[in-house]
């Protein structure tokens, strides 16, 4: 029988004590001493959430692959066994072998959003490893970071020993392969990580300082020693159909947010849009093969029993075999009694056709994401989606049954007026006219509901708008205001909800987002004033992180507001993610000036990417300008 | 055809509640490749019901589920196609064909046996034979069930079946009416157990293990406790 390393009287007195016990279905068990490395992958935040995340997945499955390592899984504590394992000394622990995390060789913390670092020093504190990489000897693990937070690391930079810049299947063998080798030879963990800074896609912050200007701008950004590369290029997978992927993913005993077969059918994305940072990240578009992800999906249902698929991309509408797979699992799922659930698609005759053979028209809605209001403002954000052909889409579904639309919009981006703003509302109520045009009475089937809902714009790395400033707080809230104004002065605005987030979190995902190694500091001074699990609202506390950035003197417009020159040196300037900064700068000014970019199948645009020789870049352009819409 | 399996639940699986050893079944039900009918529908389910559920931290030897099949095979090549997919923890013991006629797990279910062990010195001072033998004779066990609006009383001993020491006079092993109306927790019965001894039960010293889930073979007045799969039979 396992031991578990906590008690039953704890877990009997936690929230879902399944998030602590392992043992799941596909779960992968070693024998410890047969191993040389031991692997812990974490998530940063609850097991839920965390298990729900196919990158880890595939990392998890490549890693036990490889006979001589053992990959496990760390997600963190809820808040009611943070404060049990604080109080009685309880080290963290890997779920498979209930092992300390602080016995590991590596410790690997996937990085998906901003608001996640205060439970990345939750993970090292528990786990009982000094928080500044600096002060960690060979008695630690390796802690190194991975995911697309990773693309700014330097708000965080202080707290790694090294993050891997890119796609996970490509580094790890060679580097695990150097730290072995390392190990034997008795080197030092200084002198490990100065080889691993050398490998592709390692960056390893304490090799490198930052000067700064007197305005608190980056002045230099440079390593410290010679041979420490001065820039560190992404990694990617240049061939999707013949790599790692997870045929036996770790099945869950309690429900969590993906419960079912998750299919990667393509990364990167043909769209460019302007506000989107994984668009820009994951370039070039690489597909996978069809054949593949056919055999895949059935190899994972029968692996796992799941009663769901969903399939996983950026843009969906754009893989280019989409008719050929769907038909196919449509099939073998009915088959099967799997369901299919599909990802927001361009909403088509294709794609209604899909819709119907796959869900309940009555239960389910239409999602479409205009992120703007106005025709000019989705010209400036570069989203190719118009108000004919959404307009047109509804008309089509409404006439197949559907009554309920999903409407995604932003708020606060660069250029916006009142107009824009206006428009959203604008935009919903055609929506409800087109229902009531297209559908006599006797055939609506009761009242048309449109949901529209906001995010606040945050500016990212690597995105065309990273130069630009963004809301104050108060704007965001005035601009949600607004917005619900001119919702309530629509002939049809009780067919219309409109939601928005809050401002407050939005405010401080803009200073991590943009942040320097300055940050290290009063995220960590935040930490320990309590801040935890800052994602969630139930947790999040503002006034401390505002406190503590003021204790510590940052200046929140520095990082939010501030309108940055185009000659400024970014703090993640240093990596190159394939798109370069000329053409991120190009982009802007094609935004200010209102110009669209057509996307990646209509023509090349010179982003960069074509240095990695795969994926679009290489395919002949099969779309004209009329097919992109 | 329906089919009622039997199945233990050990270790770890304690701190898996109820809905989600269901869900485990329906994924493990999947992998194995049995013939389970569905409901019809957009979002088709299995045809699965659940004797008693299983309060989180029990331990059991007898839980019992009824599914619905279109072909079979054999009792013991269904029980191995279902292990080969099971986790530490879990083991189906039996799969029985039932007649056409027979009710649902849930609503068959008259009574359930424990095994209630102490956890490491907390073993009450006044555990013995005589004062279980005492607590047992008593003509009424009036207990208190609290709920939101009021507070009800009722004589739990006629819900009480069997209430005895084991021989090494560590364990006490309880038959008590598990049925939808009637349902006894073991901790109710044990809680009355030491107030009659002026001691106060904290349920963590308990350690309870569901031996087995009964059915009446018998009538009203003279109940006949017999395992939930009895009315069941192999097939080859």
């Amino acid at each position: 029988m396992r031991n578990l390393a906590l008690s039953d009287e704890i877990l009997l007195q936690v929230e879902k004590p399944a998030r602590y016990i392992g043992n799941e279905v596909n779960s992968v068990i070693k024998d410890s001493s047969a191993v040389d490395v031991r692997f812990a992958m974490c998530f940063p935040d609850v097991y839920e959430i965390g298990m729900s995340h196919l990158g880890i997945q595939i990392i998890y499955d490549m890693l036990n692959q490889f006979e001589d390592t053992w990959c496990e899984r760390v997600y963190s504590p809820w808040p009611d066994l943070d404060s049990i394992m604080r109080k009685e000394g309880i080290p963290l622990f890997a779920l498979e072998s209930q092992d300390p995390v602080r016995d590991f060789d590596f410790l690997g913390i996937t990085i998906q959003y901003e608001l996640c670092y205060t439970n990345i020093l939750q993970v090292l504190d528990l786990s009982g490893i000094p928080f500044l990489a600096t002060e960690r000897t060979w008695a630690h693990p390796i802690v190194i970071g991975g995911g697309p937070c990773t693309y700014n690391p330097e708000p965080i930079a202080d707290f790694f020993d090294m993050f891997y810049i890119g796609e996970g299947e490509t580094q790890y063998r060679p580097l695990l392969d150097l730290y072995k080798e390392c190990r034997r030879q008795g080197l030092s963990r200084t002198a490990f990580l100065e080889q691993a800074a050398k490998l592709p896609g390692i960056y390893v912050p304490q090799l490198y300082e930052t000067a700064y200007h007197e305005d608190g701008t980056i002045a230099s950004f440079a390593p410290k020693l010679a041979g420490i590369p001065a820039t560190i290029t992404k990694e990617l997978v240049t061939d999707l159909s013949r790599t790692y992927y997870p045929l036996k993913p770790v099945v869950p005993f309690i429900k969590c947010t993906q419960d079912r077969v998750v299919l990667e059918i393509q990364r990167g994305c043909i769209r460019g849009c302007r506000f989107c940072q994984a668009g820009q990240l994951y370039r070039p578009v690489r597909e996978r093969d069809a054949q593949m992800l056919k055999e895949t999906a059935l190899q994972m249902l029968d692996n796992t029993g799941h009663e769901e698929i969903s399939l996983s991309s950026l843009s969906s509408s754009d893989y280019s075999q989409l008719e050929e797979l769907v038909s196919f699992l449509i099939d073998s799922c009915r088959e099967r009694k799997v369901n299919i659930s599909l990802p927001s698609l361009r909403i088509d005759a294709f794609s209604l056709e899909v819709m119907e053979k796959v869900q309940d028209i009555k239960k389910s809605s239409l999602t479409f994401a205009p992120e703007a209001g106005s025709q000019r403002l989705r010209d400036v954000i570069n989203k190719g989606l118009t108000e004919e052909v959404i307009l047109k889409g509804a008309a089509l579904a409404f006439r197949g049954g559907w009554n309920r639309v999903k409407l995604y919009f932003m708020l606060g981006l660069p250029t916006e007026t009142e107009e824009d703003i206006r428009g959203i509302a604008e935009l919903a109520n055609k929506i409800a006219a087109v229902y009531y045009e297209v559908l006599p009475r006797e055939q609506r089937n009761g009242r048309v509901q449109i949901v529209a809902s906001t995010s606040f714009f945050i500016p990212k790395p690597f995105t065309p708008f990273q130069w630009a400033p963004q809301c104050t707080r108060e704007a965001f809230i005035e601009k949600a205001y607004m917005t619900k104004r001119a919702v309530s002065e629509q002939l049809n605005q009780k067919s219309i909800k409109y939601n928005w987030h809050e401002a407050d979190a939005s405010v401080m995902e803009g200073v991590l987002a943009r942040g320097d190694r300055r940050l290290c500091k009063p995220i960590l001074a935040a930490y320990q004033k309590g801040c935890i699990f800052d994602a969630w609202g139930e947790y999040y506390k503002h006034d401390v992180w505002m406190e503590t950035f003021a204790e510590c003197g940052v200046d929140i417009a520095f990082y939010t507001t501030r309108e940055r020159g185009l000659d400024e040196i970014f703090p993640w300037d240093f990596l190159d993610c394939g798109v370069s900064k000329a053409f991120l700068k190009k982009e802007w000014q094609n935004a200010l000036d209102g110009k669209v970019t057509p996307n990646c199948r209509v023509q090349c645009n010179a982003c960069g990417a074509a240095q990695f020789g795969c994926g679009v870049c290489t395919e002949p352009h099969t779309q004209t300008e009329d097919d992109t819409l | 055809m329906k089919l009622r399996i039997k199945f233990s639940k050990h270790g770890v699986l304690k701190f898996i509640g109820h809905l989600d050893v269901m869900r485990y079944f329906q994924k493990a039900i999947r992998r194995a490749g049995i013939d389970i009918a569905y409901s019809t529908g957009f979002s088709p389910h299995q045809i699965m019901s659940f004797a008693a559920p299983l309060g989180v931290g029990l331990e059991s030897n007898g839980e019992y589920m009824d599914i619905e099949v279109h072909s079979l095979t054999s009792s013991q090549q269904l029980i191995d196609a279902l292990n080969a997919q099971m986790v530490e923890g879990i083991r189906v013991l039996e799969a029985k064909l039932l007649p056409e006629d027979a009710g649902n797990a849930m609503a068959s279910v008259y009574a359930a046996r424990y095994a209630i062990r102490f956890r490491e010195g907390c073993a009450p001072a006044f555990l013995n034979r005589a004062t279980i033998a005492d607590f047992y004779s008593q003509p009424e066990i009036i207990v208190t069930k609290k709920t939101k609006r009021s507070e009800t009383t009722f004589d739990m001993k006629p819900h009480i079946f069997e209430c005895a020491l084991s021989q090494d006079e560590q364990t006490v092993l309880l038959t008590v009416d598990a049925s939808s109306s009637g349902n006894i927790k073991p901790a109710l019965v044990m809680h009355a157990y030491y107030e009659k001894n002026g001691g106060v039960l904290d349920e963590f010293a308990l350690l309870i293990t569901r031996e087995d889930t009964y059915m009446n073979a018998g009538d009203e007045t003279t109940p006949k406790l017999e395992p939930l799969g009895f009315i069941g039979s192999d097939y080859e």
